[in-house]
């Protein structure tokens, strides 16, 4: 069975990545709420994402190169079952760190500084 | 057709993430995200991974977001600053850092040779639920471990850091 084509450049694929990209680095640099900053940054983690998808939709289109087709895709498998972990640990941190001071602007804490 | 539907979808992921980080209300934010993932499984789907497609919208939209969902409804968080407010210097030098960032990419990705890709050969028939389940117990079965070790850990990490006072 041959490849069916879909007629999408994978390069548009690619810029969306990119917008998202500095839409999430925006967030993360600009805004001082915890969650909206963990925001930011699934937004940031869902657009390299779709650098992966545009490059393995790109690599199905080399019939030699399907495998790697196939392991962008499990890259993104990977992606997001690391980003589940990630925000389940840092939930439950700013859950501790409500419980401490009654807040979650990153400014208050700075119990780490020397 | 499916050149409108991607330019639709790639319309409605830019303009939710833009709200995603732009509105003040955190409820808001989360819910802007859900839109943000579901058309990025569109976006999935259109390129030919189904799998990729549903994981997104249970994974990410039904399990991640609503959990954050819940804690930002437990913390009673007030409503948000405006964005980069009080510190002017910083949000310009944010901002330069974001445009700069998205610029780069925009580039590499305009400097690439423009192709078209294709599902993954061999898909169009079962599906990529298959072949990806096969890699994930055969060729990848390291890692494959190695992410169910990394969840039980972030299980007992969020337990103990939920029921501990800090001191």
């Amino acid at each position: 069975m041959t490849a069916e084509l879909v007629p999408i450049p994978f390069t548009w694929v690619l810029a969306l990545s990119a917008v998202l990209f500095a839409i999430g680095t925006l967030g993360v640099m600009l805004r001082r709420n915890a969650i909206a900053i963990f925001l930011s940054l699934e937004v940031m983690l869902n657009s390299a994402n779709l650098a992966f998808a545009a490059f393995a939709y790109r690599f199905g289109a080399v019939h030699v190169a399907a495998a790697a087709a196939l392991d962008g895709q499990i890259f993104i498998f990977f992606v997001i079952a690391v980003a589940a972990a990630e925000a389940t640990v840092g939930l439950a941190l700013f859950i501790a760190l409500y419980r401490l001071r009654e807040t979650i602007d990153v400014d208050r804490f700075n119990i780490l500084r020397w | 057709m499916v050149t409108w539907v991607f330019l639709a979808a790639a319309a409605v992921a830019v303009v939710f993430a833009c709200l995603a980080v732009v509105v003040r209300n955190p409820i808001l934010n989360v819910l802007s995200l859900v839109i943000v993932f579901f058309a990025m499984a569109a976006i999935f789907a259109l390129l030919g991974m189904d799998f990729l497609a549903a994981i997104q919208v249970i994974v990410y939209s039904g399990a991640i977001l609503v959990l954050f969902l819940f804690v930002v409804m437990l913390l009673n968080i007030p409503r948000l600053g405006r964005l980069g407010s009080g510190r002017p210097f910083q949000a310009l030098l944010g901002s330069l850092l974001a445009a700069f960032l998205g610029g780069l990419l925009l580039a590499a990705a305009a400097l690439l040779p423009a192709g078209l890709g294709a599902v993954l050969p061999g898909a169009a028939a079962g599906g990529t639920a298959v072949p990806i389940g096969r890699a994930l117990i055969s060729s990848h079965l390291f890692v494959f471990e190695f992410i169910t070790l990394l969840l039980a850990a972030a299980i007992v990490g969020a337990v103990y850091l939920g029921e501990r006072e800090l001191q």
